[in-house]
C-alpha cells in the first residue's frame, strides 16, 4: 500500500472518542503516520491502550540484523486487524481492512452453530450412503487421492447484513456486511465422489452432515450442487482453519454459507427433502403475507464501499474509493459508484481478476471537496441481476425475511470529514 | 448397481479410444465423467448405525419406542427450561410455545406451533442438537416425550396421546402448508 487514508488527529490525541469498530483503523492510520515522521514507533504511547505486547522498532532497521526465518509466520505485530465477536456464534471479517479479494484464513468470517469442535483428521471419515451402489467411507487420505480441484469462491452467511432491513444499524462496514470473505479452496469435486460410490439415478436430495455438537444439517438439491460443489481440505493453500470446518467441508460456490456444511461427517442421498430444522424454522425467510421461502439457496449480486466506510475519517483531497461486489449467481459485470447519494452514477474500475462467485475488487478515484455527501456502490451479475436498493427490496419483502439483505449501502461523509452509516 | 454398469462400460470406450493424455499407462478424464478410481471403503453396519440418525416427515429413521406429554414436563423442566423457560415462551433462548396467526403481522413469533411445517423434524432436531449443553444425550423414550410435550403445549396434541414411530408422522403441524419456492429474482429491476 502507497496510499492511505488518515485521520486528521495528531498522533497522541486521547480525547477522542474510542468508537468501536474505529480504534484499528485511527490507530493504524496514526502508526502509519508517525512511523515516517518519527521512524520510531511505540504503539502503547501512541493509542494509550493496555496492549499485552508493546511492538518496538528499530530507529533504523538497515543498521541491526533481522530475525531468522520461522517454522510458520506471522504478521507484524503493528497490524491489529481482527474479526469483531457477535454473540456465541459468530464473528465478523474486518472488510474494511481488507485489501483485495482474498480474506486471510484468520480473519474468515465464522458461523457455527454449536461451536468449534476438536477433531482428529487420522480419525475423521466421510461416510456416502443412501441411494447409493453400497455405504462407502473415505478417509482424509483417501479424499486427497482423488483429482484435487481448487476455486476461489466467496461465502457468504444468508445473515449478512441482516440487522439492517428496518433501519441503519451497523456502524462499520465489518458490521454490515462482515459476513462473507472469500478464500481459494481445495478438495475433490462432489460429484467425483458420487460417481465413484455409485449414485443411483433416483437421487435427487443430499442430507450434508456436520461433526459438530449441532450435527448441523442441510439438504440439498443434487440437480443444483453437482457441478460446482467441492468437498474440501484446504483453505488458501493449507488444510482448513478449525473454525472453516477442519478437516473437511463442503462448499458451493454462491450458495449461503449455512449450506457449505462444516466438520462434514456424512453425505446422504434421497428422493425428498430431509426437512430438518435447519431447512424449515430456521433459514426460511418470512415474507408479509405470512408465507415462508424455503431453499432461498443462492446469495444475489451485492456491493459494499469498504473505505471510506462507516467509522472511519477522510481527509478533503484525493480519495480512492475502494469496495467489493460478488453475486452468488456468476460474475460481476458492472460496479456503478455514487457520490451524491444515487442522483448521479460513475463507473467504477473492475481489478482483475473478475472470477464466478468471488469477492471483486473495484475502485474510483475521487477528490473530496469537504462537502457532505453520500456514497453508494451498486453492482449488476451476468444474468443481468442489479442489485437493488432498500426500498425496492423492502416493497417486496417486507421486513420479517432476515435473511438475504442485498440493498445498495450508503455512507454519509460529514464535512469534519466522519463516516457514517446512513439509509438514503 | 445399474449406474455403475454404465460407468464402467463408459471408462472401457474411453480407453479403448485412447482420448485424452496418456500417463503412465491410464488416461485420467479431468471432467470425472465416467472414472472410478477405487478409493475408499465399505461402509460397516456399526459405522451406518452411529451417523444414520436423520428422521424425514415420513417417520424414516425414527427408533422404537415412545414417550408421553406428562414424562415431557418433567424433563422439559430439568432439561430445558433453564434455556426456553417455564413454558416454552420465556426464553432467553428461542420461543417455543405460542405465536399462532402471528407471522403475517408485523412482529411474528417464529415458534414450533406457529411456524414448523413438519412434527418429525421436533425429533430429528431434539435428538440430534439438545439439550445445547449435552446434544444427543436424551434417550429415544425422552426425545419422544419432550417432542410430546412440546405439541400439547402448542395446542397439537390432547395429552393422551403416547408418540412413537407411528403416531408422529401422522400429526399434521398449523403452519404444514406455510412454504413457498423461492421465486427470486424478485424485485423489479430499477
Amino acid at each position: 500500500m502507497t496510499r492511505r487514508l488518515e485521520t486528521d488527529e495528531p498522533a497522541g490525541d486521547e480525547t477522542r472518542p474510542e468508537e468501536e469498530g474505529t480504534s484499528l483503523l485511527n490507530r493504524r492510520s496514526l502508526l502509519a503516520g508517525a512511523a515516517s515522521m518519527m521512524g520510531t514507533i511505540m504503539l502503547q504511547s501512541v493509542t494509550g491502550s493496555a496492549e499485552a505486547a508493546t511492538p518496538v522498532a528499530q530507529d533504523d532497521p538497515t543498521r541491526v540484523p533481522g530475525k531468522i526465518p520461522s517454522p510458520y509466520g506471522q504478521r507484524s505485530a503493528f497490524e491489529t486487524a481482527t474479526r469483531k465477536l457477535r454473540a456465541q456464534s459468530a464473528s465478523l471479517t474486518p472488510l474494511q481492512d481488507s485489501h483485495g479479494i482474498l480474506t486471510p484464513s484468520a480473519l474468515h468470517f465464522e458461523r457455527h452453530h454449536n461451536g468449534v469442535p476438536t477433531i482428529n483428521p487420522a480419525h475423521h471419515r466421510l461416510l456416502v450412503h443412501g441411494l447409493v451402489d453400497q455405504p462407502w467411507t473415505f478417509t482424509l487420505d483417501d479424499l486427497k487421492r482423488f483429482p484435487a480441484v481448487s476455486r476461489l469462491a466467496f461465502i457468504e452467511c444468508s445473515g449478512n447484513s441482516a440487522i439492517e432491513w428496518r433501519r441503519p444499524t451497523g456502524k462499520t462496514v465489518q458490521e454490515t456486511h462482515g459476513l462473507t470473505s472469500t478464500s481459494e479452496w481445495t478438495g475433490v469435486a462432489l460429484k467425483t465422489l458420487l460417481r465413484e460410490v455409485g449414485m443411483s439415478p433416483e437421487a435427487s436430495w443430499m442430507l450434508a452432515e456436520g461433526s459438530d455438537a449441532a450435527a448441523m444439517t442441510r439438504s440439498l438439491p443434487l440437480d443444483s450442487v453437482l457441478e460446482e460443489a467441492l468437498v474440501c481440505y484446504a483453505q488458501n493453500g493449507e488444510p482448513l482453519r478449525p473454525e472453516q470446518g477442519y478437516p473437511l467441508r463442503l462448499v458451493i460456490p454462491g450458495w449461503e454459507g449455512n449450506t457449505c456444511i462444516k466438520w462434514l461427517r456424512r453425505l446422504k442421498l434421497g428422493r425428498a427433502p430431509f426437512m430438518t430444522r435447519e431447512e424449515t424454522s430456521h433459514y426460511t425467510d418470512l415474507m408479509p403475507d405470512g408465507t415462508a421461502r424455503q431453499f432461498t439457496m443462492i446469495m444475489d449480486a451485492k456491493s459494499v464501499i469498504t473505505a471510506p466506510s462507516g467509522g472511519q475519517r477522510i481527509q478533503q483531497g484525493f480519495i480512492e474509493i475502494r469496495g467489493l461486489a460478488w453475486s452468488g449467481r456468476g460474475r460481476i459485470t458492472e460496479v456503478e459508484v455514487s457520490v451524491d447519494g444515487g442522483r448521479s452514477w460513475q463507473r467504477a474500475v473492475l481489478q482483475d481478476p473478475v472470477l464466478p462467485k468471488c469477492h471483486t475488487r473495484f475502485y474510483l478515484p475521487w477528490r473530496w471537496n469537504g462537502e457532505d455527501v453520500i456514497l453508494q456502490s451498486r453492482c449488476q451479475d451476468e444474468t443481468g441481476y442489479r442489485q437493488p436498493d432498500h426500498a425496492a427490496l423492502v416493497a417486496v419483502r417486507g421486513t420479517n425475511s432476515f435473511y438475504h439483505y442485498n440493498a445498495i449501502q450508503s455512507w454519509q461523509i460529514a464535512a469534519d470529514g466522519r463516516v457514517s452509516h446512513v439509509q438514503s | 448397481m445399474c449406474s455403475r454398469n454404465i460407468l464402467s462400460v463408459g471408462l472401457t470406450v474411453i480407453l479403448s479410444l485412447g482420448v485424452g493424455n496418456l500417463w503412465a499407462g491410464e488416461t485420467i478424464d479431468r471432467q470425472e465423467r465416467t472414472h472410478r478410481y477405487g478409493i475408499g471403503q465399505a461402509a460397516t453396519d456399526q459405522e451406518l448405525q452411529a451417523w444414520n440418525i436423520d428422521v424425514a416427515p415420513t417417520g424414516e429413521g425414527l427408533p422404537p419406542g415412545q414417550g408421553t406429554v406428562q414424562e415431557g414436563a418433567t424433563l422439559f423442566a430439568a432439561r430445558c427450561a433453564a434455556c426456553h423457560g417455564a413454558t416454552g415462551q420465556e426464553g432467553p433462548m428461542d420461543r417455543l410455545v405460542g405465536g399462532a396467526g402471528t407471522l403475517g403481522s408485523q412482529q411474528p413469533i417464529k415458534t414450533i406451533g406457529s411456524y414448523w411445517p413438519y412434527a418429525t423434524t421436533l425429533y430429528d432436531y431434539i435428538h440430534r442438537a439438545m439439550p445445547f449443553s449435552a446434544p444427543q444425550s436424551l434417550s429415544p423414550d425422552e426425545v419422544y416425550s419432550v417432542v410430546a410435550w412440546l405439541l400439547h403445549q402448542n395446542g397439537i396434541i390432547n395429552k393422551d396421546l403416547v408418540l412413537n414411530a407411528q403416531s408422529l408422522p401422522a400429526i399434521t403441524m398449523p403452519n404444514r402448508h406455510g412454504f413457498v419456492q423461492d421465486p427470486r429474482p424478485d424485485v423489479p429491476k430499477p
